[in-house]
């Protein structure tokens, strides 16, 4: 998640999944997804396309907000 | 810590069983935890997407530690941060791909059965197959999660990382720490 300011100063929006929001504040990154799910399981389900998805798109919609930092909560 | 910036995440939570929380963690993994050093980095004011995602580039960043079956394996161990990364072109068959990340903090099963879950290439490929993305970025990104040092990643790999995808005309990326 440090990765994602990083990129952000090269001038790349970025956005990442939290599935562990008490960690993921720690480092300040610009826009999170937090995703109720297990450690391990950011992007939901195995073999969950649909759910995976839903996750995905949810987390780029974030990236056109313009007040950062951005949060959302994407409960399964 | 400035909880104040995220208080949009507060009220709206729902708490639920199967919630990831510290304190569902192991003791080694609390201490680890409680004795990291948080590093931020300044990235504000921040960029923002300008063009729809329908038209984006978008690139993947997983902290798997995932790799090709030709690329060397990460070297990283609790005395030794690898803060090294791995390109994977966006034509990798996602079921090839080793996982680096050995953890014990985090369930590998899922991630075992299936990589999309901490990589969702497969899943980006069919956003631009139906339209909802502009297009595959031709490079993703893999590195090791649980850094303490993250000097070289700060200074090395992530910028490099950044030039990559600006060179690849990456307009957004999203990132999956594991």
């Amino acid at each position: 998640v440090l990765l994602q300011s990083i990129l952000e100063r090269s001038g790349i929006p970025s956005v990442s999944i939290s599935v562990l929001m008490e960690i993921t504040r720690q480092v300040d990154p610009p826009r999170v997804l937090a995703v109720d799910r297990p450690l391990g399981f950011p992007l939901g389900e195995a073999r969950n396309p649909e759910m995976q998805r839903a996750i995905m798109m949810e987390a780029l919609g974030l990236l056109s907000r313009n007040n950062l930092p951005a949060t959302r909560n994407f409960s399964s | 810590l400035n909880r104040s910036r995220y208080r949009d995440i507060g009220a709206g939570v729902t708490i639920r069983a199967n919630v990831a929380k510290l304190s569902d963690l192991r003791l080694k993994h609390r201490a680890f935890i409680a004795a990291y050093p948080f590093h931020k980095v300044e990235w504000r004011p921040g960029t923002r997407l300008t063009i729809p995602l329908s038209q984006a580039r978008v690139a993947l960043v997983t902290t798997a530690g995932l790799y090709l079956p030709g690329q060397a394996p990460f070297r990283h161990s609790i005395r030794h941060d690898d803060c090294s990364y791995r390109e994977i072109p966006a034509n990798t068959a996602v079921a090839t791909l080793r996982i680096g990340q050995s953890s014990d903090a985090f369930d590998h099963a899922g991630i075992e059965a299936d990589r999309n879950l901490a990589f969702p290439l497969d899943r980006l490929r069919e956003a631009v197959a139906d339209g909802a993305i502009g297009s595959v970025a031709p490079h993703h990104f893999s590195i090791m999660g649980s850094i303490i040092a993250t000097g070289a990643l700060i200074d090395d790999s992530g910028p490099k990382i950044g030039r990559k995808m600006q060179d690849d005309g990456v307009d957004a990326a999203l990132l999956v720490p594991v």
